[in-house]
């Protein structure tokens, strides 16, 4: 086995891959070609099911027990890799070509020391001394900006934080120098402004070790930010691939372009420039149309030129490798649609729903130990909700933003009755709930605050039909009670979450994410809510399913005039659907405004990061890069002063570590807790650079 | 906003609820693609048979005493001091000229009985206890499990003997018996389920409405712990089999004259090397029932453990 080094680092031609399964053959991949050059950073971007992550495990040989190459060959470094032997592949693998997952916390081993997993790599591989192995590991640990690395090495997994173990596992899979890094979501389960942090580090090291990647990610912005080149999937085919400044300045398949116009970017607005999401869904493998694998879900779609043979690959550019596989991609001009939906009339909103003042809710925690019982600090308090004041109006979307441990999911708790608040009022209506637990709360009180939950695969009871499900909340709130009017009813409301009505009689099991939140939102609507809570709805969706379901919550609010307290930590979805925004950090509120006064200076600091650290999947916006340092401080134990101050890039020193900021008011609705001036606050550059006019047309055909 | 589902407009319900015997017989099919429950399946169904039928197919009255006594089964028949009526008892006689073979298939008829209800009747308590302790935790958790671990130090065999010493032997108190030495290792099962089914979405969902706890634990949490449940009640059915066959065996069990496997292993043992036939078939009869049982776990353990 000798390597070829004049040969690209990995070529794939051709590949099909299937898995075996009880429904028979599903080819997960389906003619793929891929190159890396040396040091060239790739992007394999789509949706969840197109096949991305099957290639990265082929390219590991690492398919699992039912899944086969059927055809095609993977060359690493002008090497047949299903040639090798499994000795020889076992020796390939981590040195050679070395692969970051998903979730750092599942990749490390719990029981053994950073140290000894990261000392094995070389040792292994090339056979070093433990002392050897040790030294570099230090060097790569603060080559990944890890600070006090010696303390790293002798640190077990779960005494570092999310971000933390990704920069271990980053620099475990630097330190035999791979030539190719495969990096499969590696910022997913990840905080963002962490990620912000990651993805830096991704691009600085492939600068400095000259690695090859291939970045798969369903973020479009991350992309645009780590890689030279990305392809396009669509279930199990790549649509269209090409150099970043080609792909992004013109999309050429219908599908990059609904992609486009599925997430928010800085040009569109729930108003004048709504998404567009793209209808249909993914088909399943076993599934798929004859013809364009897209054919169902595109505008462009002919019957007798598309639907009968696989497409053709056709070159759009060669210069930036730029192909796309689409029939009509010289025929449609994308100029003539609208990336963006109808325009829409602003919805005016009424009178004032619901007041928090001065809530607090703490968490109890008791210290058992010999020396607390002895020094009687038996009891220490979590503050999870220190001191929040703001309101939200009917028909008003009023987005709750921060990190997670900001105590936003508790503030949704005490709302909902599932706990107590500690101090101050929540009054909804004008009646403080804050004290009453939901079994106290009258069947209107419960039904008038509902809450949208998180996780499509976990909100609905997998052992009862969808029309039992919601039928029980109808009976449950006494909308209605006759059972004929209960079944009417819930169809009615699978009819406003654009479902079909035989879904009644369907188990969750058989539903998609996308639709399992349908269901969601429409039990959380039966009981005519006034309010609803939704956390983080659809951060677990794919991204043209986000879209349907982000537009549907909206176009229901709007109908029926319901106040949203929307939960996100994703500032590019608050900032095109809310109305006002509560940045939340460590408990307390850090700033609250409209969301123009929220991203346009004066900026609070830790504001200012956030922004800095959406990712933003279009070319011509600029961004001033903010990276924070350290980690969240823990809960039981805040800073004295500001609770931003021990990772503030702006502080002024004793004041912050000492004295809790008082709220400064911009405007009558902007309040910013900062010990900085206002007026230095407003000298601030804005973070986010949209140029004054958005230009994505593409180049005419010829 | 375009529809994300353009046929859903207006369309008429075409499917059905499927009914509760289609979703009972559903998971029975499903056994189809593991042979080792097939087998198991089939063992059981064979005794299940056998029970159902017990007065069509036993040709005496199993207390019936006839003659001759100590009759061997049918291949040695030429050894029996009545030859020419012995081909009427296939397995031969016992000690007191009692048919085998009708004693073996009317004591299916109660150890099929007893066995299930013993069963049903711990799940029934396991279950109670496991939803209370898994689901309010705290000091209720505490004292049902302290209560369980108290129960599980006792020698399992120890146990019966003090409840039936006490109680004395019959059919009831062999149910309480089991109910008392199964319902903590069942109530453990079942609070570790709920433990990890309470944290889920949708119980949050049924508590932000406000349902009561009787609703959440029976009606959201329970129905999604039955996979792991069945396999285990069918594995336990197998031990109450057996606790049956040792209880009769040591002379606690369903009281005689009535036939019963493990009874009739016990009157039988101190002939076994002379006549081994009056020991050898309840010995298979008990095996092959409890083997049927395991088999079915396994199978729908490994129907369960794919996809």
């Amino acid at each position: 086995m000798t390597y070829d080094d004049n040969a690209p680092v990995l070529e794939i031609t051709d590949l099909n891959l299937s898995y075996w399964t009880r429904a028979g053959e599903i080819p997960a991949v389906v003619d793929f070609s891929l190159v890396v050059e040396r040091g060239e950073s790739v992007g394999l971007v789509g949706e969840s099911g197109c096949g991305k992550s099957t290639v990265a495990m082929a390219v590991m040989q690492y398919m699992g027990h039912n899944g086969t190459i059927k055809s095609g060959s993977i060359k690493f470094k002008g090497v047949e890799l299903s040639e090798l032997k499994p000795e020889e592949l076992r020796r390939l693998r981590g040195s050679e070509i070395a692969m970051i997952y998903q979730e750092p916390f599942a990749a490390l081993n719990p029981s053994l020391t950073i140290g000894s997993q990261l000392k094995d790599v070389p040792m292994i591989h090339e056979g070093i001394s433990e002392r050897e192995a040790l030294e570099r590991a230090v060097g790569v640990l603060s080559d990944c900006r890890l600070p006090d690395p010696q303390r790293i090495l002798a640190a077990y997994p779960h005494q570092l934080s999310g971000g933390q173990q990704q920069r271990a596992l980053i620099a475990m899979a630097l330190l035999s120098n791979p030539s190719l890094l495969l990096l499969d979501e590696p910022t997913t389960a990840l905080d963002v402004t962490v990620e912000a942090g990651i993805i830096e580090l991704i691009k600085e090291l492939g600068d400095k070790y000259g690695t090859s990647q291939v970045y798969i990610s369903h973020n479009l912005g991350l992309i645009l930010e780590v890689c030279d080149r990305v392809s396009v999937m669509y279930s199990g085919e790549v649509v269209e691939e090409g150099t970043i400044d080609s792909l992004f300045a013109h999309p050429r398949h219908p599908y990059t372009h609904g992609l486009f116009g599925c997430i928010a970017l800085p040009s569109a607005d729930k108003n004048a420039a709504p998404l567009k999401p793209i209808r249909g869904q993914l088909p399943l493998p076993h599934e798929r149309p004859d013809g364009c694998n897209f054919g169902p879900r595109c505008d462009h779609f002919i019957h007798s030129l598309c639907g009968r043979d696989a497409v053709p690959v056709s070159d759009v550019d060669s210069a930036a490798n730029h192909n796309v596989r689409c029939h009509r991609w010289q025929e449609i001009d994308h100029r003539e649609r609208v990336p963006h939906g109808e325009a829409m009339e602003p919805i005016e909103l009424g009178e004032t729903v619901l007041e928090v003042e001065a809530m607090q809710k703490y968490y109890e925690v008791e210290d058992r130990s010999l020396g607390a019982l002895i020094q009687r600090h038996a009891t220490s308090y979590i503050k999870a909700n220190d001191g929040l004041n703001f309101d939200a109006r009917s028909a008003e979307t009023v987005a709750i933003v921060g990190e997670s441990g900001c105590g936003k999911s508790t503030f949704a708790k005490v709302l909902m009755g599932l706990e107590l608040a500690t101090d101050g009022e929540v009054r909804h209506n004008g009646k403080d709930i804050g004290s009453i637990p939901v079994r106290e709360r009258s069947p209107q009180q419960i039904g008038s605050l509902q809450m949208v939950f998180q996780n499509p695969f976990d909100t609905l009871n997998p052992s009862h039909t969808i029309g039992w499900q919601i039928g029980r909340v109808i009976k449950k709130f006494g909308v209605e009670k006759d059972r004929a009017k209960i079944r009417e009813r819930v169809m009615q409301l699978l009819e406003v979450v654009k479902l079909p009505r035989d879904f009644y009689y369907r188990r969750p099991r058989q539903l998609s994410g996308g639709q399992k939140q349908r269901v969601g939102i429409a039990r959380a609507f039966a009981g005519n809510p006034s309010m609803v809570i939704a956390d983080e709805p659809v951060s677990a969706l794919d991204v043209s399913v986000a879209a349907a379901v982000t537009q549907l919550l909206m176009e229901i609010q709007r109908e029926n005039r319901t106040t949203l307290l929307f939960i996100s930590h994703d500032l590019s979805v608050v900032r095109y659907l809310s109305d006002r925004i509560v940045v939340m950090y460590l408990g307390q509120i850090m700033e609250l405004g409209t969301t123009t006064e929220i991203f346009d200076p004066p900026y609070h600091p830790y504001t200012e990061a956030l922004l800095s650290a959406i990712p933003i999947a279009d070319p011509a916006v600029t961004k001033r890069e903010i990276f924070l340092s350290g980690n969240l401080p823990s809960a039981l134990d805040p800073p004295n002063g500001c609770p931003f101050s021990t990772r503030c890039p702006r502080s002024l020193g004793a004041v912050c570590d000492d004295t809790r900021p008082e709220v400064q008011r911009n405007s009558v609705g902007h309040k910013i807790a900062c010990h900085i001036p206002l007026e230095e606050l407003r000298l601030i550059e804005p973070v986010i650079n949209v140029p004054t006019v958005v230009v994505r047309e593409p180049i005419s055909a010829e | 906003m375009p529809d994300a589902n353009p046929s859903s407009v207006a369309k008429l319900p075409t499917e059905r609820m499927p009914t509760t015997w289609a979703r009972i017989i559903k998971p029975i099919g499903l056994l189809r693609e593991s042979p080792v429950g097939m087998f198991g399946t089939g063992l059981v169904l064979f005794w299940v048979l056998v029970a159902m039928f017990a007065p069509l197919l036993a040709p005496f009255d199993p207390l019936a005493t006839l003659d001759p006594l100590r009759c061997p089964p049918w291949w040695q028949h030429d050894y029996c001091p009545k030859s020419e009526v012995a081909n009427t008892y296939i397995l031969g006689t016992d000690h007191l000229g009692r048919d085998i073979f009708s004693r073996l298939v009317w004591a299916a008829r109660r150890v099929l009985t007893y066995a299930p209800l013993a069963t049903v009747c711990a799940y029934a308590i396991g279950i109670m206890m496991g939803l209370a302790a898994g689901y309010y935790r705290g000091w209720v958790d505490n004292v049902l499990s302290r209560f369980a671990d108290l129960i599980l130090s006792f020698p399992v065999l120890v146990l019966y003997i003090l409840i039936i010493a006490h109680f004395g032997a019959s059919p009831i108190n062999i149910v309480i018996a089991i109910v008392f030495a199964s319902g903590p290792g069942i109530m453990r099962i079942v609070r570790g389920l709920v433990l990890d089914l309470r944290t889920r979405e949708y119980v949050a969902a049924a508590e932000t409405r406000g349902e009561p706890s009787l609703w959440i634990m029976v009606l959201e949490i329970l129905p999604n712990a039955r996979g792991p449940l069945i396999v285990d009640a069918c594995l336990r059915l197998g031990y109450v089999t057996i606790a049956i066959g040792v209880l009769g065996f040591l002379g606690l069990g369903l009281p005689p004259p009535d036939p019963d496997w493990g009874g009739m292993i016990n009157e039988a043992r101190g002939m076994a090397v002379l006549f081994p036939h009056m020991t050898v078939f309840p010995c298979i009869a008990i095996s092959s029932l409890i083997l049927g049982f395991n088999l079915m776990a396994d199978g729908l353990r490994e129907i369960s453990l794919r996809d």
